[in-house]
This record gives structure tokens, sequence and C-alpha cells, in this order.
């Protein structure tokens, strides 16, 4: 919209900026109990556009605030480089799409790396082009982490997430805390 | 068997014509430092690297840059301009190299897509009533099942909601239940929220294939919905 001058009077967010505000106003209640004896692991992707392009180190802040109010301080292990300064996963700027496999899966190799280093099972991706590449290159490569939304995390420890909301899920979660109907 | 390279015979047309759509681009102020090629998880992919390439531009051979797929293969992350000393906007020259080729020479997986997110106002060519339909039905299922949810919340298209929340449009079509933790998390904050259903999807297929006209129509048409039809005051991109 900047690009073309395009005026609009609404403003313009992101979901993981909310979350980060409904978390600290007290209006999102959610925190890391359920990871406390489990200890799983988990690390993060920054997404080029929202991260470096659009908002900023403040908004890789903010995800890793919301991130480690979800999964607990301790169990969240930082990639190297991250932030603004974060490598791109590969499969942006319509690489997923443009047909150059062996090229995108390249590119992906050192992302690959960042996250075997972190040796986390759970890789955060809240964008929809960086969840589909690194599990594309987890699969091609060889690594042993899920990627996940940080929606599916959320819900999981407000002990609200469904049956069918967990494709992403490792084995270690696929049933956690699935809420049980009593008989009547 | 190597040239000497003559000054004097150097035509830098294409550079001329970056500067020219970019005035800022900084494309002669490169030091040939190489932060930018270090950073980069591009580099050497097609035998090229982002400072090659800008020498490339600056020596004028163009034709060789016009050939390159390289264009493709570099994300236009911005990393490299996040590193540069001086600037040089080396993802904006990809993105005129990209706008270079002929429309039809663009690889077919993103040319679709643009084109698909023109005509059917999402890339993924989903009609307005199936994306309804679907977010209902999946709702349902969730208000029937799940006694915590009972009066959970979801419209398409509902005018004087706060927020208009963005869906990449991949979700409703191969991962329907995918959508549901987002609209637990807003009933649990008790957003007031809609989807708009005009040229919705929080991905935008004629920027990565340098369509310009594409991807204006695509954002005025978005921005006319909201401002005009819904009135929502916040558009939120999901992750």
């Amino acid at each position: 919209m900047r690009k073309f001058k395009i005026d609009h009077k609404f403003e313009f967010t992101t979901l993981i900026t909310l979350y980060a505000q409904w978390i600290r106003e007290g209006k999102l209640k959610v925190n890391s109990d359920w990871n406390k004896d489990l200890k799983i692991k988990f690390t993060a992707q920054d997404p080029c556009n929202m991260v470096r392009k659009t908002w900023g180190q403040k908004m890789a802040d903010d995800m890793r605030f919301v991130i480690r109010t979800i999964v607990g301080e301790e169990n969240f292990i930082d990639m190297v480089p991250n932030g603004i300064n974060n490598y791109c996963c590969g499969g942006g700027g319509g690489a997923l799409q443009a047909g150059f496999t062996d090229q995108r899966r390249a590119y992906g190799k050192v992302k690959f790396d960042q996250i075997q280093e972190t040796g986390a099972t759970y890789v955060f991706a809240p964008c929809h082009n960086c969840h589909a590449q690194i599990e594309d290159i987890g699969h091609h490569y060889g690594g042993h982490y899920n990627v996940v939304h940080i929606w599916t995390i959320m819900c999981l420890a407000m002990g609200v997430l469904g049956e069918n909301e967990r494709t992403y899920l490792g084995d270690d979660l696929k049933d956690f805390g699935l809420h049980k109907e009593e008989p009547s | 068997m190597s040239l000497p390279i003559e000054i004097n015979e150097m035509a830098p047309d294409f550079k001329a014509l970056v500067l020219d759509r970019v005035p800022a681009a900084n494309l002669d102020l490169c030091l040939t430092c190489g932060t930018c090629t270090a950073g980069c998880p591009a580099s050497e992919l097609f035998d090229m690297d982002p400072r090659k390439l800008v020498r490339m531009v600056v020596l004028g051979l163009d034709e060789e840059i016009a050939k390159t797929p390289w264009a493709w293969v570099c994300t236009m992350c911005t990393r490299c301009i996040n590193a540069c000393p001086m600037k040089v906007d080396i993802p904006k020259l990809v993105y005129n190299m990209r706008a270079g080729w002929p429309r039809e020479k663009r690889p077919k997986g993103i040319l679709g897509s643009c084109d698909m997110h023109i005509r059917a106002g999402n890339a993924m060519g989903v009609p307005t009533e199936d994306f309804i339909w679907t977010v209902e039905d999946v709702a349902e299922e969730i208000q029937m099942t799940d006694p915590r949810f009972q009066d959970l919340q979801v419209s398409v298209d509902r005018p004087g909601a706060y927020y208009a929340i963005n869906q990449n449009s991949r979700e409703p079509v191969t991962e329907p239940d995918e959508l549901a933790p987002l609209w637990k998390i807003l009933h649990a904050v008790g957003a007031d929220w809609t989807y708009p259903s005009v040229m919705w999807g929080g991905e935008n297929y004629c920027l990565f294939l340098a369509d310009d006209e594409g991807w204006r129509y695509i954002l005025e048409e978005f921005v006319y919905h909201i401002d005009n039809t819904l009135k929502c005051p916040v558009v939120v991109n999901t992750e």
C-alpha cells in the first residue's frame, strides 16, 4: 500500500502483535504449566515479511514474549542468528511455487542447520510459506522436528485444542490434554 | 578466452532502468565488500551471488542478467540490504529483474496464483460461497461437539466488526480444521471480528510475480472493501 500510495483508513497489524497485547492486558489467560514436566523444546522462525521487512525487531521481540509465555522461558531455544538478522527459510518470494526445487532446498539447508543446532523438536513458523518450506526441508534432510503455528500451541496451553486440530503435532502431543466429555 | 573490459563500450541500460524506477537503489555505491553475499543463503546457486549480480549490473552485462533464473531463487528477503553499509537495494533490483521477464515466461506456479487472485479474489480460486460454507461448517462442528464453544461466533463480511482478519487462502481449502484454534483464541478474548471476502488471503503472488498492475489492483479492491463496505478500523494478517 505504501508502494502504490494507496490511502486507507484502517490500521494494519498482525495476530502476533495482538497476542502479545492481549497477554499483557490479562485478556488472554495462558501460561506454560502444561510444559513444566514435559520440557518440550521449541525454537522459532522470524518470518521475513513480518519481521525484517515490516515491523522490525519489535515484532521479533513480541513473538518471543508470546512463545516464552506459552512454552516456558527455559523451553525456548533461539536460533542463531535471530530476529531481524535471521535467515530467510527459502520458501518466500514465491520460491515454493517457482519450480526450482533443488535450489530452494539448497537455500533451505541454512535454515535446517540452524534448527538442528538448537536441538528443539518443535519449530514455530507463524507464516504459511515458512511453515511449508520448513516442513519440506525437514523431510528432505531427515530432520526430526515438527512445525507448528502459534495458535496450535496456544490452544494446547489453554486446554482447548480439539482432536482434529493436531495435524502438525508429534506423537508426544497427539493426545495431550484432549478434552473428554463426561458420559451423561 | 577472457577479454579486457572496454570502459567506453559499456552500456548499463538495465542499471539506468532500475535507477529510474528506484532512485534510492544506490547501485553505484557498492563497495564490493561482500557482506551481502556472506549472509545470503542463495549465494552460489545458479553460479550467482548478490555481489556478483551488482557488478554485472554496473558493468552492463544486461543479457546475462536478463537470463539468469537466480531472480526466482533469491527470495527478496532483504537480509542483504539490511546488512549493506551502502544500502544497495538488491531486493528491488531482483524485483525488476523478474519484471523484465516476459509475463508468460515467468514461473507457472506464481503466474497461475497471481491470475487466480485477480480473477477469483483469492489465490486458491475459492468461490466466496464455498469459503462461507467451509467456515460455517467447521464452526458448527465445534459448537456441537465442545460445550465450551457453544456460542463461538464466526462471520464473513460482517459490516462494522472491529477486526478484519486476513487468512491465508490455503487454510480453508486444504486444512479447514486449522482455522479453529485461531477462532478459539479470538473467542477467549471476546474479539469482535470478521473475515473479508474480497481479495482475501494474506499472500500476494502478483508481488512475487513482479506484476505491479495485478498487485495494485488486488490492494485497491481490498482497501475499498474494508474501508467502504465493512468499515473495519483494523486489518489483521494472520500467522
